[in-house]
């Protein structure tokens, strides 16, 4: 829609060639006139040099015979000619000799005079021109011809001029008008359907519609195809935009079709370990037991030593199916999200560690205040792998130092749990986080190399990023992120 | 107390010798009765089956009760035992392998009086064993069951 104050193209095309048409006319008519009222002064003054003549030729003989009357009845003769005003011959020494007046109220001019060699002079006034013609007979100056004629034809012929040009600005106006309005159909016309169409299109977001070409000029053609082939454009854009949302659409239903599958599996895969593995392994160990409780004292030392080694054996293997469980738990257990208070979990966990192992010197700090975005039990896992980590692999130094705090790092705050233990080789420190890889024997410092993964697999459902640095026997410095 | 009946429902036999020696050596002398399947712990308790003629109105004092069984596994037990006038007061412990939460929230959920993981060492399971027989033998008591009313 045009705004305010706007015109529309018709009436300013109207407007321009009305303008165009009159400002041409004008100049034309201008010039015109200007030349023709030039040459039409000059016929007058022409005109009245050959009235002065034929005048001054009559009245030589009055003027020679000093007879004013006779030269009188030569200028009454002048009535024929309506345009002159006023008419007088003067005697040589310039006096008046005989007058002539068309009406009463005009009084003849005062005697004019010429210059030296001067035969004849005119000049004008306002809307009256005068002439003074010199008389000579027999090669001597006898006396003046004065005529002073008004100018009256040539302001009627102006007036003439006038009417005319209006009445042919008038006619080419409504000529120019008459042009615009055909016009309009073939320059007009096909640009306002074309913006009949962008308007349908900005208002509809119909790409579909294209603006019509035919019968517009060569320019306008160009713009109309151009505008029609960026349509085509957006409508193919349009296509491959929906096709790809629909297609990821898919893709993303596929995938989490098969990722619920795969959950479900492997939800029903540790179910079945949860009980299934087990079972075994009490058989094992129970009638291993009862062996030695029922028939121990037949057995030897030996035979004693490899029961304990079976029996050690099942403890491992159960801790080993407990942390593989914990693992799947943690991979599949629906998060809860809200505001954990770290530092209170880490001081729970300090306090069991140290009910649990009362003879160690361990200091612990603990930073105050440090909370988190995350699921409380998950959470709370991560907390207890890492301090207990840090708790066992500290057991082989007399004291031990172990920090819980955070930090800030490129702009986003970092967690971190410090000890000052065994450490281990920075070379091997991308198989920490792997399950059942570990970078110390079992005898050395028992687990099963679970922990570390699970903590993983928490810290990446949380969306953030762990990692460790440490050196052998300096210590190491668990990082993370949420 | 020796005359109160125990059910134990156990498919495996391992588990099950292993059960009955726990108990023994916690000086838990009462008859054990052991059903090796759903079908046949619902046999005995409803007097069907193969203990077509038993007395209904004599009642186990405690059922522990596996939840991995074949047939009918040990929930579907649970829901007919609390869905039957006959049983539905009856102390039900859940004794099985399983710690996962889903297992522990559905077997409460069905009724479970007690819900007991069995440790894989056997030392730990003999204690639990007899903790079990401690509380549910001697310190509980039982609500009286419709047909002694």
């Amino acid at each position: 829609m045009p705004a305010a104050g706007q015109q529309s193209l018709s009436r300013k095309l109207t407007r321009m060639s009305i303008l165009v048409s009159a400002t041409a006319l004008l100049l034309a008519c201008a010039a015109f006139v200007a030349y023709d009222l030039a040459t039409f002064r000059q016929a007058i003054v022409r005109n009245l040099s050959v009235q002065a003549q034929l005048l001054g030729s009559n009245s030589v003989a009055a003027l020679v015979f000093n007879d004013p009357e006779s030269a009188t009845n030569t200028l009454a003769a002048l009535r024929a000619a309506p345009n002159v005003v006023s008419a007088c011959v003067y005697s040589a020494n310039g006096l008046p000799f005989a007058e002539y007046v068309r009406t009463k109220e005009v009084s003849p001019a005062p005697r004019a005079e010429l210059g030296e060699g001067e035969e004849e002079r005119h000049w004008f006034r306002r809307d009256e021109v005068m002439l003074v013609h010199r008389v000579v007979f027999q090669g001597k100056r006898t006396g003046f011809i004065y005529l002073e004629s008004d100018l009256q034809t040539l302001g009627e012929r102006l007036k003439r001029y006038v009417m005319i040009s209006i009445f042919v600005l008038l006619g080419s106006s409504m000529a120019a008008v008459a042009v615009s309005t055909a016009l309009r159909k073939t320059i007009v016309k096909p640009i306002e359907d074309l913006a009949a169409v962008a308007r349908s299109i900005s208002q509809e977001r119909n790409y579909s519609v294209r603006a019509v070409a035919q019968g517009a000029p060569a320019e306008l053609s160009v713009l109309v195809e151009a505008f029609n082939e960026m349509l085509v454009q957006i409508e193919q854009r349009d296509r491959e935009v929906r096709e790809a949302r629909d297609g990821l659409e898919h893709r993303v239903e596929l995938r989490t079709a098969e990722l619920a599958a795969a959950n479900k599996e492997l939800e029903a895969f540790s179910y079945s370990v949860s009980h299934d593995l087990r079972v075994p392994l009490r058989s094992i160990d129970g009638f291993s037991l009862a062996l030695m409780e029922d028939y121990g004292d037949k057995l030897g030392e030996e035979a004693r030593g490899h029961f304990e080694r079976i029996r050690a054996a099942t403890r491992r293997m159960g801790l080993l199916i407990d942390d593989m469980l914990e693992l799947a738990r943690v991979s599949r257990a629906e998060m809860q999200r809200g505001r954990v208070d770290l530092s209170g979990m880490a001081r729970s966990v300090e306090a069991e560690l140290r009910k649990a192992d009362p003879g160690r010197r361990v200091e612990c700090v603990i930073a105050e205040g440090v909370e988190a975005e995350g699921d409380a039990r998950l959470l709370r896992v991560v907390i207890d792998n890492l301090l207990q980590n840090a708790w066992k692999y500290t057991s082989k130094h007399a004291s031990a130092r172990i920090e819980f705090g955070q930090m800030s790092l490129n702009g986003s705050r970092a967690y971190f749990v410090k000890d000052d233990g065994a450490g281990f080789d920075p070379a091997y420190a991308g198989k920490l986080f792997g399950a059942f890889q570990r970078l110390h024997g079992a005898v050395e410092f028992p687990g099963t190399g679970v922990g570390l993964a699970t903590a993983q697999r928490i810290i990446h459902r949380h969306g953030g990023r762990i990692w460790a640095e440490a050196e052998v026997e300096k210590g190491a410095t668990f990082y993370f992120t949420f | 107390m020796k005359d109160e009946v125990i059910l134990l429902v156990e498919d495996n036999p391992d588990d099950e010798a292993l059960t009955l020696r726990a108990l023994k050596q916690n000086q838990i002398l009462n008859q054990v009765v052991v059903a090796h399947d759903g079908v046949e712990a619902l046999h005995y308790l409803f007097a069907e089956g193969a203990h077509a003629g038993r007395d209904t109105q004599e009642m186990p004092h405690v059922v522990l009760l596996d939840l991995k069984l074949p047939k009918l596994d040990g929930f579907e037990v649970l829901r007919r035992i609390r869905s039957d006038p006959r049983t539905r007061r009856l102390p039900v412990v859940i004794l099985t392998t399983s710690k996962e939460e889903q297992d522990l929230i559905k077997g409460y959920e069905s009724g479970a009086n007690s819900y007991v993981p069995k440790p894989v060492e056997f030392g730990e399971f003999v204690n639990a064993v007899k903790q079990l027989g401690l509380y549910w033998l001697l310190l509980n008591q039982n609500a009286p069951l419709p047909g002694r009313m």
